[in-house]
């Protein structure tokens, strides 16, 4: 009944972790079907190398998994996608948004919008921390990164990401005044 | 945003990494640069729109359950399904006829995993395929093809041990009309393998394996200036096979490794 144990303690250490591995997933790729179908690979995957886990902190472990086979789908599915982070970022496309709605998902989908115009490198790195609220350590261990990359790089991307968001609202107010 | 604090430092007091004697630094620094103050307020309010925005995504209930029931078959050994106490409730006839049934499922998904690799054909991760051309490449320079040349795989195997952190597999398929000619260590993506060497009737074959690692799979074949390559794994090792014969002598050889 080894392989009984065995899943026991999978599903016990890191299907836990399921809403994490597909959040970072639906974010990495944009899509919430490839989120589904990546995520579920990965925690095949996962499973298929649990013998190589032996404990520590599975949440970094699977969700490095994730990242990998996410990156590994945009290659394969030929997005060339932003793979480099030093990408310039483009001007928000300007998309109509009704005025009756509320206020708080108006920002909840500016916001949304802005992330997703984000080079994959700073979207992953804003959702492990703001999301996920992972740490500096965990961060550089999923991503496989040294923790001074960390650093600059999510310094990047919130200035980035202030940049799109302060962009969009400087158009709003321009429109305003009109 | 002058201060040149403001770049990493801030960052790191923002999301709670500094110790408390960098936290105090930082603070006192923090009353007398304007910068730095209205940068910090700016973060702030971003981290607190991030708060409130409900952008988390939880995994949908279905996708729960369909990782619940496909989890014994990424196990590809029978043992593994008797854990699915769903699926084998009842007599014993019915049992087996369940496992049965399971095996059927999984040899359908097995075949049309097959197509489906075939499918992403040019699908492959360029990284690798241009480390193991490299490295095929590199070995037909004179002298560099193997450190240890046999072709008994009783040599060969022994050599490796102490030079890398796994056991690799090195059968010889003389027979088969794949002969071991030795081997040697490589280099590839930073990571040492152990690179077997195999002759193809006047052609020279590179067979690369490494350790499997669950955040790096080989898979996919295709072709580099001329060379093609066929990737796969086994559970313990990854496999990657180079060379400048047919595709289909590369996935020849692939059966061979797989065979029991």
């Amino acid at each position: 009944m080894l392989q009984q144990d065995e899943r026991a303690r999978f599903e016990a250490t890191v299907l836990p972790h399921l809403d994490a591995a597909y959040n970072l997933a639906r974010w990495i790729l944009r899509g919430r079907a490839d989120a589904e179908d990546v995520t579920q690979e990965a925690l095949l995957r996962a499973y298929r190398f649990f013998g190589t886990f032996r404990s520590g902190d599975a949440r970094a472990w699977l969700l490095q998994i994730v990242r990998n086979c996410c990156y590994t789908w945009l290659q394969k599915n030929h997005v060339a996608e932003e793979m480099s982070e030093f990408s310039e970022v483009s001007m928000p496309q300007e998309k109509e948004t009704p005025e009756s709605l509320a206020i708080v998902n108006h920002d909840r989908d500016r916001l949304r919008r802005a992330l997703e115009e984000l080079p994959a490198q700073f979207r992953e790195i804003l959702v492990l921390r703001e999301l996920e609220g992972c740490s500096y350590k965990e961060i550089a261990t999923i991503t496989a990164r040294p923790i001074g990359t960390v650093m600059s790089t999510l310094a990047r991307a919130r200035q980035q990401l202030r940049v799109i968001l302060g962009g969009a609202s400087a158009q709003k107010e321009a429109r305003h005044e009109l | 945003m002058s201060c040149e604090l403001s770049d990493t430092r801030l960052h790191a007091y923002l999301d709670g990494e500094l110790d408390a004697a960098g936290a105090a630094e930082f603070e006192r620094h923090l009353e007398t640069c304007a910068d730095c103050q209205a940068h910090l307020a700016a973060e702030e309010k971003l981290r607190e729109a991030f708060a409130n925005s409900q952008l988390y995504e939880r995994a949908p209930q279905r996708l729960r359950g369909k990782i619940r029931a496909a989890l014994p078959q990424a196990d590809s050994s029978p043992a593994s399904f008797e854990a699915d106490s769903t699926s084998t409730a009842g007599a014993g006839y019915w049992r087996w006829l369940a496992v049965a049934a399971i095996l059927l499922l999984a040899l359908a998904v097995g075949i049309g995993w097959r197509q489906l690799d075939r499918a992403n054909r040019n699908a492959y991760e360029p990284t690798l395929a241009a480390a193991v051309v490299d490295a095929h490449l590199r070995s037909m320079q004179p002298g560099h093809l193997a450190d240890v040349v046999s072709t008994d795989q009783h040599t060969v195997k022994p050599w490796f041990v102490g030079k890398l952190n796994f056991a690799p597999p090195v059968p010889d398929f003389a027979n088969d009309g794949f002969p071991l000619i030795g081997g040697r260590l490589d280099v590839l993506d930073g990571r040492t393998v152990a690179a077997l060497v195999y002759g193809r009737r006047k052609h020279i074959m590179n067979v690369f394996v490494a350790k499997a690692q669950p955040q790096e799979s080989w898979s996919g074949s295709g072709e580099v200036q001329g060379y093609h390559w066929l990737a796969w794994e086994n559970g313990a090792f990854s496999f990657c096979a180079v060379s400048d014969v047919s595709p289909a002598d590369l996935n020849q050889l692939k059966q061979l490794f797989l065979a029991p």
